[in-house]
């Protein structure tokens, strides 16, 4: 990879797949494994980061942007921790979640409009007894997102926000963002932006090739 | 050893009353007597000059707004047990002294608490919260500790020599000996303990009985004398009865908090919690309402037990009046506190589910929160609905989408591809809701995979029904 000309020691170490026990730094990125293996070996931390926003910005519903976020769910709900859905767009359909693996006990749905979604979202990160919580806000603004960021890292939870790919452009505080694209009858998922990655231009991931 | 006694004066009146606050004259019947006479009145019935003994009409007559109970003598024996409960959080060894006392050995868990003070101070906070007054006194010996309980409250001797100086200088009266063994006693000149205890035992064997001198040795420790220790019951069940019927949810919660409390207490002597239990309203006619309170995880905190009990309460259609309120759990769990990383710091403000649960329901409304539910339908819009998911059951269906349409709606611009199918899918034909329709799995012009169908036989007239997202 060229991006990087002459990397020093010191940028190696840094890289968030290096763990220094003698050091103060700490892992600086703990991750949930995402449950696809060619995106868990390029994102840092091996996953979706804890305690932290990530975004998911996609083109359309239907191009599998849900199963990219769905093992790490079922893995949280098979270890009794909550997920929690909120404002989603249609139905979550229980055979369908049942054969991903999902436990529906742990798993919770809620309804509300733009402002309530976006305090209950901060709510339930906030409370710290979340795995891991999942929103549709279409018209979040950067302060709710901020929000959001801060209330998963108080809570150390898994915050997730869906949104159209329109806002790629736009700036974000998550720390994660993903855009799942589609072209040439494949899904394509890009990182826009990643805490603590070097850059890379290649797509993570290609699904439904 | 160090042993406490607890007395509970007031306990016939609170287990006689459980029901309903205890306010203005007040006084027990005796319900052994043949006659109707008062056992026990109340200061404020005291005060206007009803006294032990008397017949309930003379006390009537003394006393017009007099309120009057039979003498529970099983709900007497619950209450005790109960405290018993309670202060077996301090001691591993409650001994129930019948009618309304308790015994605790506090000397082997007192470095646990801080010292008498503290452990003294506990005992008073918790015991003033749920109403109850009582006297205490501590000394090495149990009898003497009973004793000194009735006559010095708050009297704690921890040296032997000390508990046997005071008890010299008791008079007789106070000292816990059979009535008659006092009159004798007395009538021989004799005013305080000191004066007997140096008598010859044989000689005072013969005055006051065997009993009487083995007594006066467990008072100053020269015989130990084993006390049963009390034990948790594996299970819950109380019954409150009232006066009157209540009608509604409001003057229910007195009750429920009494009956949750006293749950809670039982939980914090086994070191257990609750996962499920249920509130029994008992109408007239024999008629019942169950309310059946379950929690996500084993709870035991008594302001949270209350809490929910009264959410359901009072979420439930009372179809009539009530009479009697009972609490039963079958079954009490181990507790255990979530459990946490040792080097993992609190996650957040560290609230649990229901605490996070209701907070969220008092503002969206109970409706907007929801849990997703398998259902054996093999109709689509069937197979998943809302409500308690049970056990889970994989459907033997082919690949299914995460998201469903709210309601199928025409497709336009038609699939570019099909993918997989078709899956006919024909039920419903009893209920009125039959469907005949052969399901796809189709790619759109975007590439998105979604699930369709066209009515059973036909080409055309696609519907779009789910997303494989």
């Amino acid at each position: 990879m060229n991006a990087i000309a002459t990397p020093t020691l010191a940028q190696v170490l840094d890289h968030p797949g290096i763990w220094r026990r003698s050091a103060e730094r700490q892992p600086r990125v703990r991750a949930l494994a995402t449950g696809w293996e060619s995106l868990d070996a390029k994102l840092p931390g091996g996953g979706w980061p804890q305690g932290a926003l990530s975004e998911i910005l996609y083109e359309n519903d239907g191009l599998g942007e849900l199963d990219l976020v769905m093992p790490a769910l079922a893995a949280l709900t098979q270890e009794h921790r909550r997920v929690i859905f909120v404002a989603p767009p249609h139905l979550p359909y229980a055979p369908a979640l049942v054969a991903a693996g999902v436990d529906l006990r742990f798993l919770h749905e809620i309804h509300a409009g733009t402002t309530e979604a976006a305090w209950s979202m901060e709510q339930c990160l906030r409370s710290g007894c979340c795995g891991a919580v999942v929103g549709w806000l279409w018209d979040i603004d950067y302060r709710s997102l901020r929000r959001l960021q801060l209330a998963a890292e108080s809570g150390d939870a898994c915050a997730m926000i869906f949104r159209s790919a329109e806002h790629a452009a736009h700036n974000s505080p998550a720390a994660l963002r993903l855009k799942v694209s589609n072209s040439d009858e494949a899904t394509y998922v890009d990182v826009l932006k990643s805490r603590g990655l070097l850059t890379t231009t290649a797509p993570l991931l290609r699904m439904r090739a | 050893m160090l042993w406490a006694c607890l007395r509970f004066p007031g306990l016939a009146f609170s287990a006689a009353f459980a029901a309903s606050p205890e306010a203005g004259p007040s006084a027990l019947l005796d319900n052994k007597a043949r006659k109707r006479v008062i056992a026990m009145a109340n200061p404020e019935a005291a005060e206007a000059g009803v006294r032990r003994g008397q017949s309930l009409a003379a006390a009537r007559a003394l006393c017009p707004a007099l309120r009057v109970r039979p003498r529970d003598a099983a709900a007497e024996t619950r209450l005790l047990a109960e405290l018993a409960a309670w202060c077996y959080q301090f001691s591993a060894h409650v001994s129930l002294v019948p009618p309304y006392a308790l015994l605790m050995e506090a000397g082997a868990s007192l470095r646990l608490f801080d010292g008498w003070p503290v452990l003294a101070q506990r005992l008073k906070e918790g015991l003033s919260a749920q109403g109850h007054a009582y006297t205490i006194a501590a000394t090495p010996f149990a009898a003497a500790s009973w004793v000194f309980a009735a006559t010095a409250d708050g009297m704690v001797i921890a040296q032997p020599e000390g508990v046997i100086r005071m008890l010299g200088a008791l008079p007789l009266a106070l000292s816990g000996l059979p009535r008659s063994s006092i009159q004798a006693l007395e009538s021989m000149g004799f005013r305080h303990l000191n004066d007997i205890f140096h008598l010859p035992r044989p000689e005072l064997t013969r005055r006051i009985g065997r009993e009487g001198v083995e007594w006066l040795d467990r008072l100053r420790g020269h015989t130990s004398h084993i006390l049963p220790a009390w034990q948790p019951p594996a299970d819950f069940e109380q019954r409150m009865e009232f006066d009157s019927e209540l009608d509604g949810s409001e003057p229910l919660l007195f009750p429920l908090r009494r009956l949750t409390r006293s749950l809670a207490n039982l939980l914090a002597a086994r070191d257990g919690g609750v996962q499920r239990f249920v509130l029994t309203l008992e109408h007239a006619r024999g008629e019942v309402t169950p309310i059946p309170v379950a929690m996500a995880a084993p709870q035991r905190d008594a302001d949270r037990l209350f809490e929910l009990a009264r959410t359901r309460l009072e979420n439930s259609t009372l179809p009539a009046p009530a009479r009697a309120l009972r609490l039963h759990a079958a079954h009490l769990p181990m507790f255990r506190p979530t459990a946490r990383d040792l080097f993992e710091p609190i996650r957040g403000e560290g609230l649990d589910w229901p605490t996070l649960d209701e907070r969220l329901r008092a503002r969206l409304g109970d409706a907007a929160l929801k849990q997703i539910m398998q259902v054996a339908d093999h109709r689509p819009e069937y197979a998943s609905g809302y409500g308690t998911p049970g056990a889970p059951f994989l459907p033997d269906h082919k690949r299914r989408p995460l998201w469903l349409l709210k309601q199928p709606c025409p497709m336009h611009p038609h699939p570019a591809q099909l993918l997989a199918g078709p899956e006919r899918i024909e039920s419903g034909w009893w209920d009125g809701q039959d469907m005949r329709r052969d399901y796809y799995i189709v790619r759109t012009v975007q590439g998105q995979h979604a699930w369709a169908y066209l009515p059973a036989g036909t080409l055309d007239g696609w519907m779009l029904h789910g997303w494989f997202a």
